[in-house]
């Protein structure tokens, strides 16, 4: 369209030059006497049908330049498509390189090139027993994994479960399920302990290594474990895995033209759904069990559903939610609480408070404020804790805040693997909720 | 039915109180002018926020419930754990990263661009360290992706567990991506070193405490893999492994190493423990199967769904869904309503990417009459989803991941949906 301009502008001029032509041959029969006006006028008529066909033709050029640059104009646009499809193409293939980056250097290699391979390539030099790896085991993997292996809360189990892989619920431990040896020790190595990765050398690593093992009765507490020995380790699963048979065991039976009509004679509802899940407004889920059964709920054919139950066959538990909902807070001190509470979310995997609280992979935390550091019967403390137990320090809101910010900072060496809580309002928040129980 | 418990109950399904409000009127039916109209409303008289009131814009408040949750009691520890993508509330196919679902092994971490440092070592020609910014100097491409845990729907293996489909099928999002492909990286430390490639892999290791860590045959490797920079155009957030993470198209998120720092071409896989004591299939005789990497063709209807029921009534009812295949392009989605004996060819919404979730449409007129919804996905390889049964039957019930069943909801009279299993 910007073009029309130009192309209509030549158009007008030459009408213009037209009709002042005209124009003029009339002015010079100004006055004269009829027949002489007669004979301009037929003579300007005749004049201006030749100007208008000259005009005529003229425009006729006009059109056709239009429509010639119109099809210029539609086969460019055209031809675009085609064009802009050629242009996509995957980032370039280079022969040789760019030269981006630079040579890795012998000791940045060996501080990141630490995984082991199957064969026990890649292990270092070194060597540890089971003895050894019981204390470092209790001090170092206990919390969550049990003095024995057997795993603390949802925490992995690590022992036993021999012969369970095809039971109705499976226990997969590194002594029942783990195929490779190297695993173990490649994983503890460079992932455990949780919170504290990295920070195993590798004689202590072979020594809770060899522990594992000793708890999953594979070796007598005076094996050594070592670069030389972990290697050839053969661990009782290492014939259990196939590599991934999909394509035969599946793929070809699952390929065929799917039924569109009459599949089944009749479905029915064999199963309903075993929580419910409430979706709190402030996050998180919370489930509930579902009371509902399969029956009275309607079977279906191809007619539809045999019949339209009656509205008690719905998913149950809405009292109990509709009881939490009306659990308002009352005042400022008691919406502080309830803040703490879901602060203290995060605290739950390994911490127990309330009534009936007993110890996980943490003290239980009833009574806390006033309490003394470290001082929970029967709790395995790391040495900082008992050391602040020895010195008699206590737990007040301030030291809880301090601690509950850094706690690797304030306590170093401490077990527990929690890396902090960033916010002034959650600390406020948790040590509130935590005061709230003070039995 | 008693009017009190009626709005409890479907603000305990949504989990949002504003459900509680009227939803009775139709369109046709007004029976006295709509104050909503005739009233001048204060957003119609006064002013709105001003530009820069958010700097970085989040949902309106009335979308809060929109978010991604975790259910507690699945894992140990929340940093040890995963959350679900509410699919049940996103449209479309992309997933906005702020509510796309998190697994992490020890907690999301926080790394500077200028701190990051990726390492090529092994069987290269000369091992490399390449900065953040060496990357960003690098041929890049972008490519819309889903990334699937492994044990997204792996609850349900045991029968109807969770009742919502961010639980049963929120291990997912889809997103697009911005990297560089990963064979230019191998290409400039080459590999000349490995000699055939046919049987050399690449093990991939991430920077965080968990050292997260899976091997790759190098077919793979070299063929559509991804070191990403960017997601839907913004920076990765920090739970998806700010400032680069791996893209592993098609196949389980678990190979997707966030924060990744170390790609080492080998002979042999590392046989690490992601991908031997976790994400590998124990099948009914106690065998596991290793190396499943590839995300078989799945479906699900979002909508209606538990946390999504029908509030409208008999009449025009769009269902919508979801549809992904590790192996490529989405090609067709049938729906049944009578959970399997009759199937209709839905609508896609528009054609599939290749690895990319892909939207479905069966836009039907509800009688009000209950349904036993399912959809049913076919990929470009002529696979068909299968059902819960056709699995178990070659798989048995413990095998924790893979698990691309049907999905079956019952559908009441009154709309509300529930994650039912059917014979």
């Amino acid at each position: 369209m910007s073009k029309s301009p130009n192309i209509l502008l030549p158009a007008l001029g030459v009408t213009g030059i037209v009709l002042g032509g005209a124009y003029g041959t009339m002015t010079r029969g100004y006055k004269a006497d009829e027949a002489e006006i007669a004979r301009a006028h037929a003579q300007a008529a005749q004049a201006q049908l030749v100007e208008q066909r000259a005009m005529a033709s003229d425009l006729k050029t006009q059109i056709a330049m239009v429509q010639d640059t119109a099809k210029a104009k539609i086969a460019e646009l055209e031809a675009r498509p085609a064009a802009s499809a050629s242009l996509t193409a995957p980032a370039p293939e280079r022969e040789g390189a760019f030269g981006l980056g630079r040579e890795a250097l012998v000791e940045e290699l060996a501080a990141w090139d630490v995984d082991v391979l199957p064969d026990g390539r890649g292990l270092p030099i070194g060597t540890g027993n089971a003895l050894d790896g019981e204390e470092l085991f209790a001090d170092r993997c206990a919390a969550c994994h049990g003095d024995f292996a057997e795993g603390v809360d949802n925490w992995p189990v690590l022992a036993g479960g021999f012969n369970t892989l095809a039971d109705e619920d499976p226990v997969k431990t590194v002594g029942s399920y783990w195929p490779h040896l190297s695993t173990v020790y490649d994983y503890v190595y460079r992932s455990m302990p949780f919170g504290e990765a990295g920070t195993l050398s590798p004689d202590e690593t072979y020594a809770i290594v060899a522990y594992i093992l000793y708890s999953n009765d594979l070796i007598d507490d005076e094996f050594e474990l070592s670069n030389k020995t972990l290697g050839s380790f053969e661990m009782p699963n290492k014939d259990g895995f196939v590599i991934d048979d999909r394509p035969e065991a599946e793929y070809a039976a699952w390929s065929a033209e799917p039924c569109m009509s009459n599949c089944k004679d009749e479905v029915t509802v064999t199963m309903r759904s075993v929580f419910l899940v409430n979706t709190p407004e402030d996050g998180g889920s919370e489930s509930v069990i579902n009371d509902a059964t399969p029956e009275g709920l309607p079977s279906f054919t191809a007619a539809g559903a045999s019949f339209i139950p009656e509205a008690e066959a719905q998913p149950k538990a809405a009292e109990e939610v509709a009881a939490v909902a009306a659990e308002e807070p009352v005042n400022e001190a008691a919406e502080l609480i309830a803040a703490g509470d879901k602060v203290f979310k995060k605290c739950k995997a390994c911490h127990a408070v309330g009534a009936g609280a007993k110890n996980k992979s943490g003290p239980q935390l009833n009574a806390l404020m006033g309490r003394k550091m470290g001082s929970i019967e029967g709790f395995k403390y790391s040495k900082v804790f008992k050391a602040a137990a020895e010195k008699g320090r206590t737990w007040d809101a301030t030291s809880l805040s301090e601690f509950l910010a850094k706690p690797k900072a304030y306590m170093k060496g401490t077990k527990m693997s929690f890396s902090g809580l960033k916010k002034d309002s959650d600390l406020e928040a948790i040590s509130a909720y935590l005061a709230s129980f003070s039995e | 039915m008693d009017e009190m418990h009626k709005p409890s109950r479907r603000a305990f399904l949504r989990g949002s109180a504003a459900v509680a409000a009227g939803t009775v009127a139709g369109a046709a039916s007004a029976q006295s002018a709509d104050p909503l109209i005739t009233d001048v409303q204060d957003w119609a008289s006064i002013t709105g926020a001003g530009v820069d009131e958010t700097p970085y814009g989040m949902p309106i408040e009335y979308e809060s419930h929109v978010v991604r949750r975790n259910v507690e009691w699945l894992t140990a520890s929340p940093i040890s754990s995963i959350n679900f993508t509410p699919i049940h509330a996103l449209e479309g196919t992309i997933t906005p990263q702020g509510c796309a679902f998190e697994r992490h092994h020890s907690g999301a971490i926080e790394m500077k661009k200028d701190d990051y440092r990726l390492m090529i070592n092994g069987l290269v020609d000369k091992p490399l360290v390449f900065t953040y910014a060496d990357l960003e100097r690098f041929p890049r491409e972008n490519h819309v992706y889903f990334c699937e845990c492994a044990a997204n729907t792996g609850m349900e293996w045991a029968g109807a567990q969770l009742n919502g489909v961010q639980f049963t099928h929120g291990m997912i999002h889809n997103m697009e991506y911005t990297g560089v492909p990963l064979r230019a990286l191998l290409n400039e430390a080459g590999l000349g070193a490995a000699g055939d490639l046919r049987d050399k892999w690449v093990y991939v290791e991430g920077a965080d405490a968990s050292s997260n860590g899976r091997s790759i045959p190098m077919e793979k490797a070299l063929d559509d893999v991804l070191v990403a920079f960017k997601a839907n155009g913004e920076a990765l957030r920090m739970e998806h492994g700010y400032p680069v993470r791996l893209v592993v198209p098609g196949w389980e998120g678990n190979m997707w190493v966030k924060w990744i720092r170390r790609i080492e071409v080998s002979d042999t896989p590392t046989e690490s423990r992601e991908e031997t004591s976790k994400y590998t299939d124990v099948l009914e005789d106690g065998i596991a199967r290793k190396w499943t990497w590839v995300m078989d063709a799945k479906s699900v209807i979002t909508s209606p769904s538990p946390q999504m029921p029908i509030e409208h009534g008999k009449g025009p009812l769009v269902i919508s869904g979801l549809a992904w295949s590790g192996h490529g392009q989405i090609t067709r989605v049938d729906v049944s309503k009578d959970g399997g004996i009759t199937w209709e060819t839905a609508r896609l919404g528009k054609q599939g990417d290749t690895k990319a979730l892909t939207r479905f449409y069966h836009d039907i007129n509800w009688d009000g009459a209950p349904m036993l919804l399912q959809a049913r996905a076919m990929d470009e390889t002529g696979y068909v989803q299968p059902t819960k049964e056709q699995l178990r039957d070659v798989r048995g019930e413990n095998s924790v991941y893979h698990n691309n069943c049907i999905q079956t909801w019952y559908v009441n009279a009154e709309g509300i949906a529930e994650n039912v299993e059917v014979s």
